[in-house]
């Protein structure tokens, strides 16, 4: 029974399809709906080119960090400790630089690799010995929270060389402004809003080509215009005000890299696989130890770079960083659709919910709304959002 | 003597199935009643009714206990009126003593407090009458098995029980405990208690039991009473089995060729307890197109020997020889062993087989994500052509492959697990219970893919506790019982008969 027909059969009807990817797109909508809301509530500030600029870089830390919290939601497990470890790996970064000075690329590629074997110590434990990763990493919570301290002695430590800042200060040089426009980043935007446009509409002529049937052209060609619109249109007003943040550049290549990965390849398929049915997959030959391990690995890399890209934000190491970002990461996980049960959740839909976080603190600040409300709201949409699933779901 | 159980015409049906067909049971006062028959034969549903697990109304037919017809609605209204079963899955919490585990639901004292000096002393008294020398604030986790199940005795008696059920209470207890435990039953019978013992040892229960009642395929055979005439156990045998084989079962002649898989002095202990070995050092093998069908009670090793010889998933210190085509194999892991060409279809596909939140394209090709990926990249058209493939020739009814696997009938999810193993192109099929909970026009189906596949010469081995269906499906029989293998037919000399008298034959000896 190995040879196979070519010409395949039953297909999905079109409602199926549009069920089927319904949760994202409402993920979006919803995104959208927060967006267009605080826009009008604040007159237009919240997409201002210099308040688009913040928004991405206030957000990008959480949304690195979410990439990486995904994976492990998805395979069923939870990491507390990337607040501390981003800290951590932030204050090391700092000694490193500003009190050593050693040089920014040597650094920084030593921050990654300690907080891959950050990663590794903890996902060891987890994989291995089978204890619940709640325990392990509230462990490593306080355990790097205070290795921290004592790296920086309790007290702030920058500033960092200009070359670190750049990490997250800095914008992509541009080769040909002109008049004051940024020629070049424009066409930078165009060209990634039309590669997307591109990969959708071979994926969609595969599709046909298979006889699979896929959803209707008026939605594609709808979906895709609107998307060529909001990447311009971002594009558009980001550089108007200083050009692309590099950080936006690390972040969607990131993002790209890891929707690939989570997927279109085998070991994305093995990770949910994992999460949906840890005996299941160990049966079908599944290394589900080896894969467990390797997400907290990954989730410790991806702590640190948020950590050195918080850092060189703050141009400075504070005993304060990354307080609470585990619990931002971890709601932009659920608020993107992931299950607290592992096996479900979406690289866009981490990222959509980091984002939602994102704009509703941005804009709830611009509206003036104190800090203590501003948690209670967030708490509410975090709720709200899981309810939304749970119930969909049941349906 | 007067009837204390009357349970008339019991109907039991879940859905489509009917577990019992007209069963009738009748236990008098200070008997001892044994209850046997095969695997699935209904004791088991037969008893929830009875002990109200399934209320009042979810079946049909009439109850009368202690002269009066009731209507039990749970396990409360039973216990309270002296019926108390004991489970083979024991009902204790580990960590607790014996005395906290006896006096669990109402312990004695006032106002939720609980009078320690008097569940001491009752305690004390209870174990004296049980024949325990344990202290009462051992941790049940602490004493064997069989200690154990005398404080589930010691439990049921506290709660002043007149009708004890007893479900397969000696199958993991060794001989020098099972004969005090049936002491046990026939010192309670002294004193007025009557039991129901459920048990596939026939010498224990021709032993102690006044009266035997055989259960076959949910309907009552006979109820024979031992004081009357001395019963055979080659009767009772009889009785539980007899049956009719009829075309239920495709026509297959087997072409049986080569040696394709074979294990020796293969053994296994059990993962929590070292040094309690759960298969014995075995022999077994297959022959290309032959299918080879594992008899056994639940409990005699057989789906412990097949996970333990697939990738080591099942127990520990596991020793012996594997080899294919005549070739040793290392058999250490799952992937090993999926790469020497085997397959195991689980006996448990909701737990260990599908990812039931998963769409069945990705349930058939987890096992074999290299056969639809190029350099790890999935080649995702070539995965839908391959689960289209298997959902055609597998007839499984779905309205797409994009089907989550846990909407599907246990019969198709049984076919996606099938496809799953046939394409990571095996040499050696282990199908575990391959037709556990599925309708009969599926069943067909399953036995014609099992037919096909020793047709292409593949080794099957198919793991049942249903023996007609070994009976017409396999080429040869071995039975299996407590770790080892203890008998072996031919399908020309095969019958019910003799494999259950070379399983009974077995729990005789010490």
């Amino acid at each position: 029974m190995s040879e196979i027909s070519v010409t395949p059969i039953a297909r999905p009807g079109q409602s199926g399809f549009i069920k089927a990817n319904l949760r994202q797109y409402g993920m979006l909508l919803s995104l959208f709906a927060i967006m267009l809301f605080f826009e009008v509530a604040t007159n237009g500030t919240l997409l201002r080119p210099l308040n688009l600029t913040n928004l991405v870089l206030q957000n990008s830390y959480i949304a690195v960090m979410a990439l990486g919290m995904l994976l492990v939601i998805v395979t069923g497990h939870i990491d507390l400790s990337v607040g501390s470890v981003a800290g951590f790996i932030g204050a090391l970064a700092a000694v490193m630089m500003v009190q050593y000075q050693v040089p920014f690329v040597l650094a920084a590629v030593a921050c990654l690799l300690a907080g891959g074997l950050i990663g590794a110590a903890q996902g060891y434990w987890v994989a291995y010995f089978k204890i619940p990763s709640f325990i392990v990493t509230l462990a490593g919570m306080l355990v790097f929270r205070g290795l921290m301290l004592a790296v920086l002695s309790g007290q702030s430590v920058g500033p960092f060389p200009v070359s670190f800042q750049r990490l997250s200060s800095g914008f992509l040089p541009d080769l040909s402004e002109v008049g004051g426009f940024r020629w070049s980043s424009m066409l930078l935007g165009v060209l990634l809003a039309l590669a997307l446009v591109a990969v959708n509409h071979r994926n969609r002529a595969r599709r046909e080509k298979h006889g699979v049937e896929t959803e209707p052209f008026g939605f594609f060609a709808a979906k895709n215009a609107l998307m060529l619109a909001a990447v311009c249109g971002l594009t558009y007003k980001l550089i108007s005000y200083r050009g692309l943040p590099n950080v936006l550049v690390i972040m969607a290549v990131l993002i790209a890299l890891y929707a690939f990965v989570t997927t279109r390849t085998t070991v994305g398929r093995q990770i949910y696989a994992v999460g949906g049915n840890e005996k299941a997959a160990k049966l079908s030959g599944i290394g589900t130890e080896r894969l467990t391990f390797l997400t907290f690995v990954n989730m410790g890399v991806l702590a640190a770079l948020a950590g050195l890209i918080f850092a060189a934000r703050l141009n400075t190491a504070t005993p304060k960083a990354g307080v609470g970002f585990e619990l931002d990461t971890i709601a932009a996980c659920f608020i993107g659709g992931a299950s607290a049960y592992g096996g479900v959740g979406q690289v866009t839909g981490a990222i959509i919910g980091a984002f939602i976080m994102g704009v509703m603190n941005n804009g709830m600040s611009i509206l003036g709304i104190g800090i203590d409300y501003q948690q209670v709201i967030k708490g509410l949409v975090l709720l709200g959002a899981v309810c939304a699933d749970v119930y969909n779901q049941k349906r | 003597m007067a009837d204390i159980l009357d349970m008339r015409d019991i109907t039991k049906r879940f859905g489509p199935v009917t577990a019992l067909r007209d069963v009738t049971l009748t236990v008098r006062a200070g008997e001892i009643h044994a209850l046997v028959g095969e695997n699935g034969a209904g004791k088991s549903t037969l008893m929830k009714v009875l002990s109200g697990v399934y209320p009042a109304g979810s079946y049909e037919g009439s109850i009368t206990y202690d002269g009066q017809v009731r209507h039990f609605r749970s396990i409360n209204d039973t216990e309270a009126l002296g019926i108390i079963i004991i489970h083979q899955e024991l009902a204790l919490i580990p960590l607790l003593s014996i005395a906290e585990n006896i006096f669990l639901a109402n312990p004695p004292g006032r106002f939720g407090v609980i009078n320690r000096d008097a569940v001491h002393a009752r305690t004390v008294a209870l174990l004296a009458k049980v024949g325990l020398r344990e202290s009462p604030g051992t941790p049940v986790t602490d004493i064997g098995v069989g200690k154990q199940q005398l404080v589930e005795i010691a439990k049921a008696l506290s709660k002043q029980v007149r009708l004890l059920i007893l479900d397969e209470p000696t199958a993991s207890l060794n001989e020098r405990d099972s004969a005090a435990l049936l002491d046990l039953l026939v010192e309670f019978r002294a004193g007025g208690i009557s039991s129901i013992l459920i048990s596939h040892k026939l010498n224990e229960v021709t032993r102690v039991a006044d009266r035997i009642t055989v259960l076959r395929d949910g309907r009552t055979v006979e109820t024979v009473d031992c004081r009357i005439q001395a019963v055979e156990e080659d009767l009772i045998i009889r009785r539980m089995v007899d049956r009719d084989l009829d075309s239920r079962f495709p026509d297959h002649a087997p072409q049986i060729g080569e040696e394709v898989f074979r294990v020796e002095d293969w053994s296994v202990d059990h993962p929590h307890h070292p040094g309690r070995q759960v298969v014995r050092g075995v022999g077994f093998h297959v022959r290309r197109g032959e299918i080879v069908g594992i008899a056994g009670l639940m409990g005699a090793g057989r789906t412990e020997f097949a996970m333990s010889v697939f990738g080591r998933s099942y127990g520990r210190d596991i020793r012996g020889r594997a080899f294919m085509d005549g070739k040793p194999v290392d058999l250490s892991t799952v992937p090993q062993a999926i790469a020497a060409g085997l397959a195991y279809v689980t006996e448990d596909r909701k737990h260990l087989g599908l990812i039931l939140g998963e769409d069945i394209r990705k349930n058939v090709t987890l096992a074999n994500l290299g056969g639809v990926s190029r350099s790890t990249v999935i080649d995702d058209m070539r995965e839908l052509a391959v689960a289209d493939d298997y959902r055609g020739r597998m007839r499984i009814r779905c309205s797409s492959v994009y089907q989550e696997s846990g909407n599907l009938s246990g019969g198709n999810q049984q076919k996606v697990v099938l496809s799953k193993w046939l394409f990571s192109g095996p040499e050696v099929l282990i199908l575990d219970e391959p037709t556990r909970g599925i309708d009969v026009g599926a069943k067909y189906e399953i036995y014609q893919i099992i037919n096909t596949l020793a047709d292409r010469g593949k080794g099957v081995i198919v793991i049942s506790s249903e023996m007609p269906e070994l009976l017409g499906l396999c080429d040869r029989i071995c039975v299996m019982n407590e770790g080892a293998f203890v008998g072996e037919f031919s399908r020309a000399e095969a019958s019910q008969e003799k494999i259950m008298r070379s399983i009974m034959r077995k729990g005789e000896q010490p």
